[in-house]
């Protein structure tokens, strides 16, 4: 990372932005550790979204009236936004969906059905989300395009030995892997990864639902060829998602789902697509939803995404240390470069079990395999983890309060 | 209830931050959640069945062995889960003993009904000894979340009785 500017990060102040932080959860302060699940909404995205409904709002693309043009409007700003976001080289390279879970069926049913060879292989890893392992389970059930896994070291990160292997024939057509895991935290080497897998003729999708809300994203320099993430996860709503491809991508794709607004013209006898991004956008978009998710990238964008880079690195470390501290928990994932999401096993307890304690001392964590069942296998923990995740809005007093909270819930199960 | 302010637990420990939750984990819950009573395979079994929490990963498998004139000789069970999970089948096994199906399912209703609401409005008849057993249980009604992790066991036992072979408690 180059010339990090001394910036004042001031969580103090990022915390009165968010209503829901200043509620107390059983008489005491919330602490909510599970941005990794859904991370909570600034004023800024809330008043966005109503001032949209209350002032413009009407249906998108068609209507020749004010109300449907200010609507046409505000959508396709969202769109440009994200372009700036994640630095796109075209605004037509973004495809809205309603979560990284949908952008990723869309380029297993369209990309990996119409544009991958039949005999061509997906290469996924042990780190991925299930919604980067069954589409492309269902696309080789379907076409038999064989999935190849990548492994994952004992510190959490990706086997590069492993990857350069399993592309060596130059039979993969596509890699997809995490930008960022969503259980060890680990942030992967996309440039590298990247780089092989084009030196064998593979393209490159990353889930980036992670990644995109903790570090500045430029999908030219990374130079994949899609990038998914989540407008919930990034302080906007649910029901937006983004799907970003490179337009050759987009433009040699069937779409997706059929309806209206993505089609230019339909008689019984044929129909013709729509340009993209249109194409891959049936049906009324999530209007509202893109004018949050507009107000999510402004807001982060304004804190500036290298300033919560450095926030969160510094928290990192504090968690790193703290964690460790603490007897009988058994940290997932040491990665060298990860960002903050900590799954962690206890000795005496069950991670379940866990989570009702820490919910009692106002602490909301996530318990389980956070949809990554074969990861969990991986490392031996059936019972799966307890799992803290961090917003820009986490402060090392809560990480503090966290590991007293399993600390003292270790000995309560003893 | 108050949050806990710190202190000493009648066991010795100190504790703070969650004695009010010594309700939903009583003494006997840890017990049977560390020490599973009955935890073992019954290579013999006359009845087996699997139940499932695909949410969370618990897993149990259930072996009856039956009497000659039809009751519940033998139960016994193996596999994995949260001490709630654990505790609930380990009590069930105890409870079922010596019990024919039809008793067996009806102290199941009864318990399911225990767990969901904390009370349980006919438990003065028959089966009151064993409801009693169960009540260190009835404090997940007031964890929504954690009521499937009680009930796990009790919807297997269901699952091995009418030879339907798997549960889940989604």
């Amino acid at each position: 990372m180059d010339a990090i500017p001394a910036v004042t990060f001031d969580v103090a102040r990022i915390r009165q932005d968010f209503p829901i932080l200043s509620q107390t959860h059983r008489g005491r302060p919330l602490v909510f550790l599970d941005s990794g699940a859904s991370a909570q909404k600034p004023r800024a995205v809330i008043e966005a979204m109503v001032r949209c409904m209350e002032t413009a709002y009407a249906n998108v693309h068609r209507g020749a009236y004010r109300l449907s043009e200010l609507a046409t409007d505000s959508y396709e700003a969202a769109r440009a936004a994200t372009a700036r976001f994640l630095n796109a080289a075209d605004p037509r390279e973004i495809v809205f969906t309603r979560n990284s879970t949908e952008a990723m069926n869309l380029v297993a049913h369209s990309w990996g059905r119409g544009v991958m060879k039949p005999g061509q292989a997906v290469l996924i890893s042990e780190l991925e989300h299930h919604a980067n392992i069954v589409p492309w389970q269902m696309l080789r059930d379907d076409k038999g395009n064989e999935l190849r896994v990548c492994r994952v070291t004992d510190s959490g990160e990706l086997d590069m030995e492993d990857l350069a292997r399993k592309l060596a024939d130059g039979k993969v057509g596509l890699v997809a892997v995490a930008h960022m895991s969503n259980v060890l935290g680990t942030v992967t080497p996309v440039e590298r990864i990247v780089a092989l897998a084009h030196a064998h003729g593979a393209k490159v999708l990353l889930d980036g639902s992670q990644a995109a809300v903790h570090r500045r994203v430029d999908v030219q320099a990374i130079g994949c060829d899609f990038y998914c993430f989540t407008g919930h996860k990034l302080y906007g709503p649910t029901g937006i998602g983004v799907l970003w491809a490179r337009l050759e991508h987009l433009d040699r794709m069937p779409p997706f789902l059929g309806g209206g607004d993505m089609i230019s013209s339909v008689t019984f006898e044929k129909t013709e697509w729509a340009p993209v991004p249109a194409k891959f956008e049936a049906g009324t978009p999530p209007i509202i939803e893109a004018v949050g998710l507009h107000a999510a990238i402004d807001y982060v964008t304004a804190i500036g995404m290298t300033a919560i880079e450095t926030h969160e690195r510094a928290l990192v470390d504090h968690a790193m240390g703290r964690l460790s501290e603490v007897p009988g928990l058994t940290l997932l994932g040491r990665a060298q470069d990860r960002g903050g999401v900590f799954a962690f096993a206890l000795d005496t307890a069950h991670p379940h079990d866990l989570a009702t304690l820490l919910d009692r001392a106002g602490i909301a964590v996530r318990a389980g395999r956070h949809c990554a069942e074969p990861l969990h296998a991986r490392f031996g923990l059936e019972n799966g983890t307890t799992r803290a995740s961090f917003g820009l809005y986490t402060t090392k007093e809560e990480v503090d309060l966290l590991a007293r909270a399993v600390t003292e819930a270790r000995e309560f199960f003893k | 209830m108050t949050p806990g302010t710190g202190g000493v637990h009648p066991s010795g420990r100190t504790t703070g931050l969650f004695d009010d939750l010594r309700d939903l984990y009583q003494e006997v819950i840890l017990d049977h959640g560390r020490k599973p009573r009955n935890f073992r395979r019954l290579e013999d079994a006359d009845a087996t069945s699997r139940g499932d929490n695909p949410m969370c990963g618990d897993r149990i498998e259930l072996f009856l062995k039956m009497t000659p004139d039809g009751h519940i000789a033998d139960a016994a069970f193996q596999g994995r889960g949260c001490a709630i999970s654990t505790a609930s089948a380990s009590l069930m096994t105890e409870t079922v003993k010596g019990k024919t199906p039809e008793q067996a399912k009806e102290l199941g209703a009864k318990f399911r009904e225990l767990a969901m609401t904390g009370a349980c409005p006919d438990c003065g008849g028959d089966l009151s000894d064993e409801m009693e057993r169960l009540t260190p249980l009835s404090g997940v009604h007031e964890f929504p979340s954690r009521v499937k992790c009680a009930t796990l066991a009790w919807h297997t036992l269901n699952a091995a009785l009418d030879g339907t072979k798997e549960a889940s408690s989604e």
